[in-house]
């Protein structure tokens, strides 16, 4: 396990419980003393620590390298029923961006989502989770294949953003988000969309128009990313901590503003600590929402979500 | 003796005195060519010389496209609020209010309808100069509106781009702008009512990600800056040279997605023509 700057307070208790531990096994001293005392420093200190988390934080744990990713999340939530689909029958297969159908109870739903590797090679492969234009035109061409059998969409967030490579502009980086958003606005069938990780601007929103769209609780949603945003409006990288709190770009923060519309709890220190029960609470959460949605007809539905964009903002006069 | 002689003394002007020429006088394009303001005016604001576009704001749009310079300004009242209190080296309520002073105008688009060619036209129009033509929710509402409009009254719309990029002063709410106005356009698609996106220098970011590629046609100015990603990040992030001519609008054709550049001065005359052409109706002289 990885352990965070703010969480070094945590990995030193856990040293000192786990040494306490040993001792016990190995020596005749009675150390249950000590140990449940460490346990008690070690429950405080998690208490502590994870209950009021800056922004800056909360962006580390939705980067941290042992939180789930979107094919995790698609494995555990569908087992064996998931298929993979590849390519954007156009250009070529676009490893950032993964999508397929599976099954959640005898429910078929197309999933997409931005996909990040968990080493150096994969990270490579998968681009860092970072698409190029043929990954939204594989999104847009898997929802309008869900939208012709009328098979709910799911979408999976977690991309510091659309790759801002020299042949990403050349095929139209621009335009491929442009697209997906436009289409989504009117897609006939209803769209369920979940940060998993980051969720970092118009990368994020071109797989991101959904009917309900949820964040787990440790990830962030917003314009640009806290370093590029230091980068442009403190002219260095130095400020990413104040960027974040300024983009108020957590799930909290985006609740507030009504931007989206539920925070699905993590386990006590972040998703990762305890996969299972992430994986659980995301597919309960999809099939809550899905079983409203699902009564609305295609009319209703493309008309509640249009609504729905159509009046945010925040603007006088 | 000397040949010549001074009868009054040198220089007499004061400091205080002298004048300077006044400014705007005289515009240098970026080829060092030299241009007459006046002249650049009756020119389209082109640089005669070499043909550079100067960036021009929706005050001088207007009176391209507009005949005799007559419209309806559409919200003109609508302004920004800070809904984050958002504070980086300066607060946003002070950027807004030394850009409103700065530029004279509300917020960075302007939209109204009036008649181009005898028909009538609504155009959204973005300015630069007012916090580099950013889109915050002032922004999507009016360009929405201004597409509200549009599919009640059944008049095309031809939104100008002139923008680098989403506003990050709104954030989040920023980029919800892209949803908004294409929520608007995918409407106007549906009424069968045109829809022209011209792109200026410079198309940026969530503009390019939302309304600018989205036209029935997407049109161009020469030269012009047209990007997802600025040309500094790509350079930054891929290590690479970038080419000569890379997002510009010739860059944008080659590649397909402009269906053609049109230079400044056959602006009014090359939209109304796809207008009545699309729209089977006689060609307007």
């Amino acid at each position: 396990m990885e352990y965070l700057d703010f969480e070094l307070p945590i990995k030193e208790l856990e040293e000192q419980l786990q040494k306490c531990q040993v001792i016990g096994k190995e020596s005749e001293v009675d150390v249950s003393g000590t140990c449940s005392q460490i346990e008690k420093k070690l429950i405080d200190a998690k208490t502590k620590i994870y209950k009021d988390l800056t922004a800056w934080q909360r962006v580390q744990l939705s980067r941290h390298p042992d939180r789930p990713y979107t094919l995790d999340h698609i494995r555990a939530i569908c087992g064996e029923s998931f298929l993979e689909l590849h390519g954007d029958r156009s250009f070529k297969d676009d490893k950032a961006m993964i999508g397929g159908l599976g099954k959640i109870g005898d429910q078929s739903f197309m999933f997409i989502g931005q996909q990040k590797g968990y080493n150096t090679k994969t990270r490579q492969y998968r681009n860092f989770g970072m698409a190029n234009p043929e990954g939204y035109r594989k999104a847009l061409r898997l929802m309008k294949s869900a939208e012709k059998f009328g098979i709910p969409v799911v979408t999976l967030i977690d991309t510091p953003g659309a790759y801002p490579g020299l042949e990403a502009e050349e095929r139209g980086q621009g335009e491929a988000i442009a697209r997906n958003i436009f289409e989504m606005t009117r897609l006939k069938v209803p769209i369920i969309t979940v940060i998993v990780g980051e969720g970092a601007s118009g990368g994020a929103l071109g797989i991101g128009v959904g009917d309900v769209v949820l964040m787990l609780e440790n990830t962030w949603y917003s314009v640009i990313s806290p370093e590029s945003c230091s980068s442009i409006l403190w002219h260095s990288w130095e400020y990413k901590e104040q960027a974040a709190e300024a983009l108020k770009l957590t799930s909290a923060d985006m609740k507030k503003q009504k931007l989206i519309d539920e925070i699905i709890k993590e386990p006590l220190g972040g998703a990762h600590r305890d996969r299972e029960k992430t994986f659980k609470s995301v597919s309960n959460a999809i099939v809550r929402h899905y079983d409203v949605l699902k009564n609305l007809s295609a009319k209703d539905l493309v008309n509640q979500r249009m609504e729905k964009y159509a009046n945010m903002g925040v603007f006088k006069g | 003796m000397s040949w010549f002689k001074r009868k009054t003394k040198g220089i007499t002007t004061t400091t205080e005195e002298k004048k300077d020429t006044p400014k705007g006088l005289w515009y240098k394009s970026p080829t060092g060519k030299i241009v007459d303001a006046e002249e650049l005016e009756k020119n389209f604001y082109v640089s005669p010389e070499d043909g550079y576009h100067v960036r021009i704001g929706s005050h001088e749009y207007f009176e391209i496209l507009f005949d005799d310079n007559n419209f309806k300004e559409l919200d003109a009242n609508l302004e920004s609020k800070d809904p984050l209190k958002f504070v980086d080296t300066k607060k946003y309520p002070d950027r807004l209010k030394a850009a409103q002073e700065k530029t004279k105008l509300k917020d960075a688009v302007r939209a109204a309808v009036g008649k181009s060619k005898g028909k009538d036209l609504v155009i959204a129009c973005m300015d630069f100069a007012f916090i580099g033509g950013s889109m915050g929710s002032v922004v999507g509402e009016k360009i929405a509106r201004a597409a509200d409009y549009s599919l009640k009254n059944n008049i095309p719309l031809l939104v100008i781009s002139k923008s680098g990029g989403a506003r990050m002063m709104e954030a989040a709410l920023s980029l919800m702008q892209l949803a908004k106005t294409s929520v608007k356009l995918a409407q106007l698609a549906e009424a069968g009512i045109p829809y022209i996106s011209l792109c200026t220098d410079p198309t940026t970011g969530g503009t390019t990600a939302s309304f600018a590629m989205l036209g029935d046609i997407n049109i161009a100015e020469p030269g012009a800056l047209i990007g997802f990603a600025g040309p500094r990040i790509v350079r930054d992030t891929t290590g690479k040279e970038l080419p000569e001519g890379f997002q510009t609008s010739e860059f944008l054709l080659e590649h397909g997605f402009l269906d053609f550049i049109t230079p400044r001065k056959e602006l009014k005359d090359k939209v109304n023509q796809y207008l009545d052409l699309i729209l089977n109706q006689p060609l307007r002289a």
